[in-house]
């Protein structure tokens, strides 16, 4: 079968591969028809994720059809379309029964500290991902979702992440009717959690990148506000002055270890790798949020640390809340949202790209090339 | 001296403010206490275990499930099994692992060049969007690379030369 291959930092290409098999009773396979590009791909593509294996293919954000399922599985059956979650849970481990379906115990062998992840380095299981035709699927049981009749394909790939995460990044940042919310990052999640913090009672919903596409999309997207922190002085400042000099109720981080801004953090963190990538978006976001606030986490970054200011944390007593999005657990109320018309994810689709065309797929969304905003590659048997 | 655990529900005002409504992990996490009784869920069925899986020491065991995608191998795979006889907190696993993801790019070329395959380093870095989308970008790194590339050639022929002069 064709999948996507990992050759080193910024190099990918689609390869022959052997076609997946079962190796758990609970395992299905899987025939892609979507998967996505994801800015946490990116992490990995730019070679900032530790134990990120040349030969890997990755994808953790993918639907399909049902192709093979192993003996045990009881709730899918061949030929079901399906959305699977990022996230490879078990379902009976103390943390899934909590719904804490990001943090699974029973799905990655190398590191306790994060689940299981499609597609996502030996720090998160090992497993190939679906950028391909086939991806085995383990727990079949408890992550995927039969897609509910008439909904779009692009609308069931996006439920994979993007509008779990972004709305998970609301609901972390205890929104309370007519709170002002600064969302860091205009990326497809910070998009996205724009327009969720809207569902969630905001009174002001605010978004900072550098990127002007990207800013003019989320404005019209999201009906947010959006602000360039190229042309602003010093971002903190200026939302300390758009909000009656008390900062905001709750700043969402959507950006993670790739953020630019600032020299020192870019140098340290992303060019001599002596931080786990930088924190400048982190940084601008206990900054700006007011005393007693909340600082809601999805932005990724690596296990060996960062530079923040844990004092102006503990000073301005300010809660933090972060996690990978608990897909499952936000799936029910989601496909309602999106059967409602509340959210539209499919609008942040702008790249429709044969997954035999990958690499350039990945340097197009890699370096914003094109106005992109989110990448979903075609294998060819899906290939109308 | 043993530590012996306190029997703290005998201690004077346990849990009198106790306010199970004051959780901030609400509703990301529906808390039932189930990890109180430790690790002792009812574990779903093994994956057999037919290929190295690196383990976290931070664990007892391996997952029920597990990724099979390139189990370690070569000297990234020596680093690899080294680094994970250090735990989750400490540099002595990260470390060792970034310097083997380093290595094995260059193991990946040396595998592909023993099975005849020359890697198309240009193409698997996207470069024909570049071409398409950046154009301006695409010629600017381009004439980069060969003023450098001139440089170096430059320098390496003066120090030929320099070389060739002290013989004399
Ligand atoms: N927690 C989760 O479950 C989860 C799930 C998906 C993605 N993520 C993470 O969310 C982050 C965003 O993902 P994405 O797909 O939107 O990525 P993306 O790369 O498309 O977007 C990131 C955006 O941040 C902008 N940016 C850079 N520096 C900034 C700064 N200092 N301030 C404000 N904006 C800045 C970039 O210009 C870009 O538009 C990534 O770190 C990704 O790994 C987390
Ligand atoms: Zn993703
Ligand atoms: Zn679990």
């Amino acid at each position: 079968m064709l999948a996507m291959n990992y050759r080193g930092p910024f190099r990918v290409r689609l390869d022959q591969k052997p076609y997946p098999e079962i190796k758990h009773p609970n395992d299905a396979i899987i025939r892609v028809t979507r998967s996505c590009i994801c800015g946490s791909d990116l992490h990995l593509y730019h070679g900032l994720v530790p134990d990120t294996r040349v030969g890997m293919t990755f994808g953790h954000e993918f639907v399909g059809v049902v192709e093979e399922i192993g003996e045990s599985v009881q709730k899918l059956k061949v030929g079901d379309n399906v959305l699977v979650p990022f996230n490879i849970a078990c379902g009976a481990c103390a943390f899934c029964k909590q719904g804490l379906y990001g943090n699974c115990h029973e799905s990655n062998s190398q590191a306790t500290a994060v689940g299981g992840i499609f597609g996502y380095s030996h720090t998160a299981g090992g497993y190939d991902g679906g950028q391909a035709e086939y991806v085995r699927v383990p727990y079949a049981d408890v992550g995927p979702t039969v897609i509910p009749e008439g909904m779009d394909p692009d609308d069931a790939v996006l439920l994979t992440d993007v509008v779990p995460t972004g709305y998970q990044a609301a609901e972390m940042a205890g929104i309370q009717k007519g709170d002002t919310v600064v969302i860091f990052g205009a990326g497809p999640i910070g998009i996205m959690a724009a327009k969720c913090c809207w569902l969630f009672g905001a009174g002001r919903v605010i978004v900072i990148d550098h990127l002007d596409y990207r800013l003019e999309f989320a404005r019209n997207y999201a009906n947010c506000e959006a602000y360039n922190f190229k042309s602003l002085e010093d971002p903190v400042l200026f939302i300390k002055k758009i909000t009656d000099w008390l900062g905001a109720d709750a700043c969402i981080d959507a950006v993670g270890c790739e953020a630019a801004g600032s020299a020192l953090q870019t140098i340290t963190g992303r060019k001599m790798l002596l931080q786990a990538g930088s924190a400048t978006a982190l940084h601008w976001a206990i900054n700006s949020v007011k005393k007693g606030g909340i600082v809601s986490i999805v932005g990724v970054y690596g296990p060996t640390g960062n530079l923040i200011p844990i004092g102006n944390v503990v000073n301005k007593g300010i809660t933090i809340r972060a996690n990978q999005a608990s897909v499952k657990r936000l799936l029910p109320r989601l496909i309602d949202h999106v059967q409602a018309g509340r959210l539209d994810p499919k609008g942040l689709i702008t790249h429709r790209i044969p997954l035999e065309e990958i690499s350039e797929a990945y340097h197009i969304f890699s370096a914003k090339l094109d106005n992109c905003i989110k990448p979903v590659l075609i294998p060819p048997s899906a290939q109308r | 001296m043993e530590n012996t655990p306190t029997n703290y529900k005998d201690i004077k005002g346990w849990g009198i403010d106790a306010d199970p409504e004051n959780d901030p992990t609400y509703p990301i996490k529906n808390r039932t206490d189930e990890e109180h009784k430790g690790y002792n869920w009812e574990r779903p069925a093994q994956q057999p275990v037919d290929i190295e899986v690196l383990q976290s020491n931070e664990r007892p065991n391996v997952t029920a499930v597990f990724g099979t995608s390139t189990p370690p191998s070569g000297l990234s795979g020596e680093i690899r099994r080294f680094a994970f006889k250090y735990s989750e907190g400490s540099y002595g696993h990260w470390l060792p692992l970034i310097l083997a993801d380093r290595i094995n790019v260059y193991e990946g070329i040396i595998d592909d060049l023993s099975s005849g395959r020359v890697p198309n380093i240009f193409a698997e870095r996207g470069w024909t969007a570049e071409w398409k989308y950046n154009r301006e970008g695409f010629i600017k790194k381009a004439l980069a690379g060969i003023v450098i590339g001139s440089f170096v050639v430059a320098a390496l022929c003066y120090k030929n030369k320099s070389k060739s002069h002290f013989k004399k």
